[in-house]
């Protein structure tokens, strides 16, 4: 009780932390501070649904960026199309991603049903699950992405119509990012919570700890891996459906988050939320300054060199350096 | 009435490690199979409660075939299964680890939790506590309140002395002993510990490369001799 209780205070002082640095930023230095609170959004909700994926089941899924694809489309459809409103659009986005995602888990990361044809036709199985198989899902999924761009580009063509950006601005900047900020919170908190606090998330925890106790303790680990799957692709397709007014709608969208949340779970470590969110607030002022000062071409050589700093000096990722200082901190106490 | 069987079971990954096995534990038993390391112990729980699938023959439970059935099914079911070496969940907290026991016998809607912690009063004081954090034997004791939160009907254990100091493996040998007196919980358990083997079980099967070779009553049990042979000692 007394460790969780002082995890708890770590945890409600760094969000303090952040937020009095955003208001103090806000009224200082309004541009710059959103810019660069924007940009910490962006590399969070591009890295989020793909540090769930690579962190509980040990697969790398390079079509990330095109699950975020498919997010941005259903959205976009759904409002231009279907004449949906705009929020309702995004769940739709989100829902349409997951989904998906349930059928690609099922299809390919666990081989379920090639397996159970092979079970019925050759009498067994043809393909091993991808868990924990990290080059190999590297390999399957860089197939599946450009099966997936392709695809988009034979049904929907080179674009598809842009929905237009929500809100107003304030001092010069689009209040539809500043809200994108508010919301990434909103999203590292539920993702927390579900992680931390449901019986989902501790049977999550379980399997991704130690798999074959977990299913001698009566826990199906089939259905939880196939469960978070569709969760963090779920998660890509909100990133999706949230970026859809401010990107142009063509089948390669996906590709402008791949390098930011590959560079973003690589320095955040195995942490999913602490991780990723921990390497977002210190990603994103990088990315924003290098961006606005050289480009955006910069600004990506910025993140990469970043990243490879983080490699050689933090080999366990922010997350490794979290875990010692709370730690060393809870042996002295 | 028989709980769980094994009528001529073999189980290997290329060639077999357990051949031809048959063994029964009764309602309400407390059952050993001792041997030497090696003989194929850890494969024999491992298999009964479906981590392994056996080559051929055929497992039963409360009467029904569960050869094939998966490990998440057969602890559904009411199995209870306390690996080697304990394998408590490190980085949950111990309060979290025995959350994870109540998907063991999920038909019987009872949970355990006072008579674990009654049987273990420090997994109460330590239950925020990380289970990476406490001491071998306390590991021991989380392992044992986990599989036994959900109130299984069966309980397998997996040398239940190995890594923990003598004074603790005397006291978890009364505890199985009280959990089998006081829940009714039937017990197969596998073990080289002499002490531990006399002073839990009913009556035992010896086993050595890989098959069932003797079966030791009651009054077998009382001569030492008779279980050593079977032993590394």
């Amino acid at each position: 009780m007394k460790q969780a209780l002082s995890q708890a205070r770590y945890g409600i002082a760094a969000v303090v932390a952040v937020v009095a640095l955003f208001v103090i930023g806000a009224l200082a230095a309004p541009n710059l501070t959103f810019r660069v609170y924007y940009a910490v959004s962006f590399i969070v909700l591009a890295a989020i649904g793909l540090a769930i994926i690579f962190g509980i089941m040990g697969v790398i899924n390079l079509a990330h960026g095109e699950f975020i694809l498919v997010g941005a489309y259903a959205t976009t459809l759904s409002v231009t199309k279907l004449g949906v409103p705009l929020p309702a659009g995004m769940l739709v986005g989100a829902l349409v991603t997951a989904l998906f995602g349930l059928v690609v888990e099922r299809v390919i990361i666990s081989g379920y049903v090639p397996n159970w044809i092979g079970q019925q036709t050759v009498g067994r199985d043809l393909i091993k699950p991808f868990y924990d198989r990290l080059a190999d899902s590297m390999v399957a999924t860089f197939g599946l992405s450009l099966i997936m761009v392709q695809g988009a580009r034979i049904v929907f063509g080179n674009s598809i119509n842009q929905i237009g950006v929500p809100f107003g601005s304030t001092a010069g900047y689009p209040d539809y990012r500043i809200a994108l900020v508010g919301i990434t919170a909103g999203v590292l908190a539920v993702v927390y919570l579900l992680f931390t606090r449901t019986d989902f998330g501790t049977r999550v925890r379980a399997t991704m700890q130690d798999e074959q106790t977990a299913m001698a303790l009566g826990i199906n680990t089939e259905r939880t891996y196939m469960l978070t799957f569709a969760i963090g692709s779920g998660l890509a397709g909100f990133t999706g459906a949230l970026f859809a007014p401010l990107l142009s709608m063509q089948p390669t969208l996906g590709s402008q988050f791949l390098v930011e949340a590959f560079v973003a779970v690589v320095v955040g470590g195995a942490s999913v939320v602490v991780g990723t969110s921990l390497s977002g607030l210190m990603l994103g002022p990088i990315d924003a300054l290098f961006s606005d000062e050289f480009g955006e071409f910069a600004g990506r050589i910025a993140l990469l060199v970043a990243a490879m700093l983080a490699l050689r000096f933090l080999p366990g990722g922010i997350t490794g350096v979290v875990d010692r200082l709370r730690d060393r901190m809870e042996g002295g106490s | 009435m028989t709980v769980l069987e094994f009528d001529d079971v073999t189980v290997g990954y290329d060639t077999p490690v357990l051949r031809e096995i048959d063994l029964a534990v009764d309602e309400g038993e407390i059952v050993g199979v001792v041997g030497k390391n090696g003989v194929g112990k850890t494969t024999l729980m491992k298999t009964a409660i479906g981590l392994l699938e056996p080559m051929s023959g055929r497992i039963t439970y409360d009467g029904r075939d569960i050869t094939t059935e998966t490990a998440n099914d057969r602890a559904n079911s009411g199995i209870g299964y306390i690996p080697q070496g304990r394998d408590i969940f490190p980085d949950l907290t111990v309060e979290e680890n025995l959350a994870m026991g109540e998907h063991v016998n999920t038909a019987g809607e009872v949970t355990r939790y006072e008579a674990v912690y009654d049987l273990f009063p420090v997994l109460e004081e330590r239950a925020g506590q990380d289970g990476g954090t406490l001491s071998g034997g306390q590991q021991q004791m989380l392992a044992i309140g986990r599989a036994l939160v959900g109130d299984p009907d069966l309980l397998l254990l997996d040398e239940p002395s190995e890594g923990v100091q003598p004074s603790i493996v005397d006291q978890i040998s009364q505890d199985m002993r009280r959990i089998n007196d006081e829940l009714g919980t039937t017990i197969l358990f596998v073990e080289q510990n002499l002490g531990v083997i006399r002073d839990m079980a009913d009556r035992c099967y010896a086993m050595e490369r890989g098959e069932i070779v003797d079966e030791l009553g009651a009054a077998d049990l009382d001569d030492e001799d008779a279980i050593a042979s079977y032993l590394a000692v």
